[in-house]
């Protein structure tokens, strides 16, 4: 699966103390990046992945051969324009295409590490990614932005370096994993461990891999990125190639198919191992805890620029969750702005081709530009 | 309503913080920022005016005045705009409140009922007035709360809101509102513009 080719990588040499405990360093960060950075190095954004995705934002990923997950969003005149803007993104640690994580050989052993790799937090992914503005010689962003738990990261950074980015877009998240959040990510968890394959992490070792545990926690979670009318608007009760019911357990319904399919291409791109790290990661992420519970001061510091997205259908990072964060942000009289965008497409509509949404995004991002560079 | 825009511009001071409520798409917030160095923001309600104005890079939030000026903390703002929003609120009183304790001063323009077109519309064709500050027909008009230059000055009256300025418009002439003139004001003025406070 890590094949490694084309894949952009800095060594990062500082040493990384992880909320784990263990301090890491020498280890990689894979990034790709789109468009140049200007004279004035003022016009760079980051982009933060969400939890299945990657740093190839567009035009076709050399591993999997298939457009970037941000491809309609990203790229020539498109929502965040590579003519104008220097768009980076990095794959998070605890990743699996070519950042330091679960897949990489341990040096020391010279095994792979499995599940022997350090717990990772939502602060560590963050924090490893802040070494791309050193590298890149950026003093400061244009913009950080991400959805799902790409829009944690960006509450995160903004949070431990409140001067390094002049906008914030957070998109479809929350400040905090809520019980049901949780409780759908143990729920891919125990799929991954309760397969024979997994054996307690180790399978790399073994030249095994527990397909079919990943294959199902990547169904159970795709359910949750859509909504109940976008599902049936676009399945029902439908059929799939067959005039009726077989009176079997096959795949008789289009739905069962495809989730099926979404589950079996799964597999092939990405890490068992890492999904346990990243779900975890996105389980443990409570900004507010280190305030008591006061989410506003996590942005005590800040002079950044918010622009919160949420979507109408979205039932997994609700609006409500989105709105705490607003609010929060009012308290303090941060910069915010809001916006909920109707969309019947659930929690992927950040990922989707959904115009309201990225006519908004390009034109704040563009506005917000030119009266910063003015 | 250009004159409206200009007159709230200069009740606003510099490098104030201002907040309008109920920004529609944005027309005023871009105005004074052309205008006065301030920091402004706004709250609207409709999706689509909020995405215009989010798309201008304002910076707006979608949400409902009624509901979420309770978020913003006791006078965290110096100036808080209410153009010609308040009749389209559910409960008026209460958004007057909020106005006074998210703000310092509030800057509340409302269009008048008691404009004698609007009054002659009503007694001689016997149905409800359509002018140009009030387009709508009765059945689809955004207006809950129709209220006169007098009732508001009465309003503020009896609540001790105090009236720091209290200014009419018609065609685009100003003049200034006060108890000896208010019933000529309610009759000869099209739009009453106040600046208050508690």
């Amino acid at each position: 699966m890590n094949k490694n080719i084309n894949i952009k990588s800095l060594i990062i040499d500082k040493p990384l103390k992880l909320d784990c405990g263990q301090t890491i360093d020498n280890f990689p960060l894979a990034y790709e990046t789109y468009g140049s950075l200007n004279k004035e190095k003022d016009n760079a954004i980051l982009v933060f992945h969400a939890l299945t995705g990657d740093q190839f934002l567009s035009g076709i990923n050399p591993i999997t051969k298939k457009e970037g997950w941000w491809s309609h969003a990203v790229g020539s005149n498109k929502a965040i324009d590579t003519e104008k803007y220097f768009v980076i993104c990095a794959n998070v640690i605890s990743g699996c295409l070519g950042s330091f994580g679960p897949s990489n050989t341990n040096t020391d052993t010279n095994k792979i590490y499995g599940t022997t790799f350090p717990i990772i937090t939502i602060n560590d992914m963050v924090n490893a990614q802040h070494n791309l503005l050193d590298y890149f010689k950026i003093e400061k962003l244009f913009a950080v932005m991400g959805g799902s738990m790409g829009g944690m990261q960006v509450l995160q950074f903004v949070s431990n370096f409140p001067d390094k980015a002049r906008i914030a877009i957070p998109i479809a998240c929350t400040s905090s994993h809520s019980a049901q959040n949780i409780a759908f990510n143990e729920l891919g968890r125990q799929s991954i461990m309760a397969d024979n394959n997994w054996l307690n992490g180790d399978y790399a070792n073994q030249n095994k891999n527990p397909d079919k545990g990943l294959s199902v926690a990547r169904m159970a979670a795709h359910i949750t990125y859509l909504s109940k009318n976008g599902l049936q608007e676009k399945f029902g009760r439908k059929l799939q190639e067959r005039g009726d019911l077989k009176f079997s357990f096959d795949a008789d319904f289009q739905i069962e198919s495809y989730l099926r399919y979404q589950g079996s291409v799964f597999v092939d791109r990405f890490d068992a191992n890492s999904y346990l790290y990243i779900t975890r990661a996105m389980d443990y992420f409570d900004l507010s805890k280190k305030y008591n519970g006061n989410l506003s001061k996590a942005f005590e510091k800040t002079k950044t620029k918010f622009l919160v997205i949420s979507f109408t259908s979205d039932w997994l990072y609700p609006t409500s969750e989105n709105k705490e964060i607003v609010i929060a942000l009012n308290a303090i009289g941060a910069d915010v702005a809001f916006v909920e965008i109707e969309s019947d497409k659930g929690h992927d509509s950040f990922l989707l081709d959904v115009p309201e949404f990225l006519n908004t995004l390009k034109n704040y991002i563009n506005n917000s530009y030119s009266k910063i560079s003015r | 309503m250009k004159q409206e825009f200009k007159i709230i511009s200069d009740f606003i001071e510099k490098n104030t913080r201002v907040l309008d409520v109920g920004c529609g798409d944005g027309t005023l917030i871009e105005f004074l920022q052309n205008n006065k160095e301030i920091d402004i923001r706004g709250i609207e309600i409709s999706k689509e005016n909020s995405q215009k104005c989010v798309s201008k890079g304002l910076t707006v939030i979608e949400g409902d005045a009624e509901k979420d000026l309770s978020q913003f903390p006791d006078k965290s703002f110096d100036f808080v705009i209410l153009s010609q929003t308040l009749q389209a609120f559910l409960n008026p009183e209460i958004v007057i409140q909020e106005l006074l304790r998210v703000g310092k001063k509030a800057i509340v323009t409302v269009p008048n009922f008691g404009f004698w077109k609007v009054r002659l519309h009503l007694l001689m064709k016997g149905t409800m007035p359509i002018t140009k500050n009030l387009p709508d027909e009765w059945y689809n008009t955004p207006n809950l709360h129709m209220c006169t230059i007098k009732d508001f000055y009465k309003f503020c009256y009896e609540r001790d809101i105090k009236l720091d300025k209290a200014l009419a418009l018609r065609d685009e002439k100003i003049s200034t509102i006060n108890k000896s003139n208010l019933n000529i004001k309610n009759l000869s003025a099209e739009l009453g513009i106040f600046l208050i406070e508690k």
